[in-house]
């Protein structure tokens, strides 16, 4: 559905994005994480025809990012949530729609039929013919989520769709973008909301003008984080640190009552550690796998760059 | 080019100024001085004197007409600006350039948005004009001075192409200006050499005739065109998103 190889974008001397390679496959959640300034936005406006390509490819379905007479078809499928949700604001919620329904060459009735649906769907019907100016910010991204699905959007762009949200229209939000996941558009999300990535995206790009780790959540837990083992003891003392120090090779590190020590194998090292920490005098109250975070990932990643 | 296109940003556009009581007196009012204020200054003014004559009359009916261009090129700019600068600061630019819709089609329904409201005000303000001339001047002249080659020069040629010169220079403009107010006080500066042109028929250095008239259209056309390539060329979508914001 989409695909991109070598994709550079520069800015006279800055290069805001740097040879990106990936795709993204019909039905897909694709989440781009990544630092402000990474290169997350010129993505998507590059993928979207709103800006050139400096070097490289980028398709949507057949059409050729860059090519003159693709762009206009492409535009045709895609939907742009962008960061600053730009709504007329002495435009009614059902005028914004209609117009954007309009250029998107909706026919009418159905244009009408969508209007009333997504307005439905988002709770925004009874305020339909009230200024989007009136609106709060969070019923404000809804109506711009409306107007990026009002015709029939094959893909759907968003850029940081979450961003300076409450928690519960961020919810909403999130909820509505699993929504229409389910319905199989294609959604490329831009982020740097570490948690969202992880509720929504089927698969993660992490990027800082590179695009420097690609993945399902899952796959970038497991294949960047070594293991650890939380152990939690009745008492921590120095001399019992240093001791244990001396008799397994392990990183340790100490919070509170706790042990955070990292393994590579814990099925084998487990039973070594414990063993180590009884007979130092320890006193194990609680032992668990500490399961890496996206964040630890994504910080991870980010800081080798640096 | 797809004029529907265009139609429906010009649509939108216009529906938007309806709901701006600044856009709205800025439109009506000048169009209601000149074709109703002169008039009567006319009434006043001759009454007092005892009656103007027959001979200065048409001079001073010419160059009152010419205030119409004035109009063409000030009330376009109040639009142009709410509709460009407006949509720079509601940052309403990134979806719109994101549609299925030309930069050619775009500004084309910007520019009809920005030409018809104050051109048609301008139209019905000179219909008044030139029928309250009529009545004030009827007895004194002995002939309907208006309509004439003249007013129909301005009309028809005349302001068109300054409310499109006026329009052009907008677009220049906005693409600069951070706010509208700013965009329209540097869009004013398109009124100086008409205004000019007045002083100049006031002072006797040219006189307002048709052929005056077609010069001073030859001159407007050749802006037009010199600065239809500027407007485009700044109203390009990669600059509007990259170096507009």
């Amino acid at each position: 559905m989409i695909t991109v190889e070598n994709l550079t974008k520069r800015f006279r001397e800055v290069t805001a994005v740097e040879k990106l390679t990936f795709k993204v496959e019909e039905g897909e959640v694709f989440g781009f994480l990544g630092p402000n300034g990474a290169g997350k936005t010129t993505t998507i406006r590059m993928l979207c025809c709103l800006i050139s390509k400096t070097n490289g490819e980028a398709r949507i379905d057949d059409y050729q990012i860059g090519k003159e007479t693709d762009s206009l078809r492409i535009r045709k499928m895609i939907g742009l949530v962008p960061d600053n949700v730009g709504l007329y604001d002495d435009l009614s919620a059902f005028e914004n729609l209609d117009f954007y329904g309009k250029l998107y060459e909706c026919p009418e009735g159905r244009r009408k039929e969508n209007i009333e649906h997504f307005l439905k769907m988002l709770d925004l019907w009874e305020r339909k013919d009230a200024r989007a100016g009136s609106f709060s910010k969070g019923m404000k991204q809804k109506l711009a989520l409306a107007r990026a699905l009002i015709h029939e959007t094959k893909i759907l762009f968003m850029d940081e769709p979450t961003a300076n949200l409450d928690p519960e229209s961020a919810k909403t939000v999130r909820d509505f973008i699993l929504e229409i996941k389910k319905q199989g558009r294609t959604i490329f999300l831009n982020t740097h909301n570490l948690d969202e990535a992880q509720r929504v995206c089927d698969r993660i790009g992490i990027i800082k003008t590179k695009l420097l780790t690609i993945g399902s959540p899952e796959q970038l837990r497991e294949s960047l984080s070594r293991p650890k083992t939380e152990i939690r003891l009745a008492q921590v003392t120095e001399g019992l640190i240093s001791a244990l120090r001396k008799l397994i090779p392990n990183t340790i590190e100490v919070s509170g009552d706790k042990l955070i020590i990292d393994v590579t194998d814990l099925d084998r090292e487990n039973p070594t550690i414990i063993a180590a920490i009884t007979s130092t005098g320890g006193q194990v109250r609680e032992v668990a796998q500490v399961i890496p975070t996206l964040e630890d990932v994504y910080l991870q990643i980010v800081k080798e760059t640096k | 080019m797809r004029i529907s296109k265009a139609w429906i940003v010009a649509a939108k556009d216009m529906r938007v100024f309806l709901r701006k009581k600044y856009a709205i007196y800025s439109i009506v009012l000048f169009p209601l001085i000149v074709g109703i204020g002169l008039p009567l200054v006319l009434r006043f003014v001759g009454a007092k004197q005892g009656g103007l004559s027959s001979t200065r009359l048409p001079v001073l009916m010419n160059a009152f007409s010419f205030f119409f261009m004035m109009g063409a090129a000030s009330l376009p700019t109040v639009l142009a600006s709410y509709s460009l600068v407006g949509e720079k600061i509601e940052k309403s630019l990134e979806p719109l350039l994101a549609a299925p819709i030309t930069d050619s089609e775009l500004l084309l329904g910007k520019s009809i948005a920005a030409f018809i409201p104050p051109v048609g005000a301008i139209y019905i303000g000179s219909i008044v004009f030139m029928a309250l001339y009529d009545l004030v001047t009827r007895n004194t002249l002995g002939y309907l001075y208006f309509p004439n080659w003249t007013i129909h020069l301005i009309l028809l040629l005349l302001i068109p192409l300054t409310a499109i010169l006026s329009i052009e220079w907008s677009v220049i403009v906005s693409s600069r200006a951070s706010d509208a107010r700013a965009a329209q006080m540097q869009g004013l500066f398109i009124a100086l050499p008409i205004a000019a042109i007045y002083v100049a028929s006031e002072v006797r250095a040219i006189s307002l005739d048709t052929s005056t008239l077609l010069i001073i259209s030859g001159v407007i056309l050749i802006a037009d065109i010199i600065l239809f390539f500027l407007s485009t060329k700044t109203f390009q979508r990669e600059e509007i998103l990259t170096k507009w914001t």
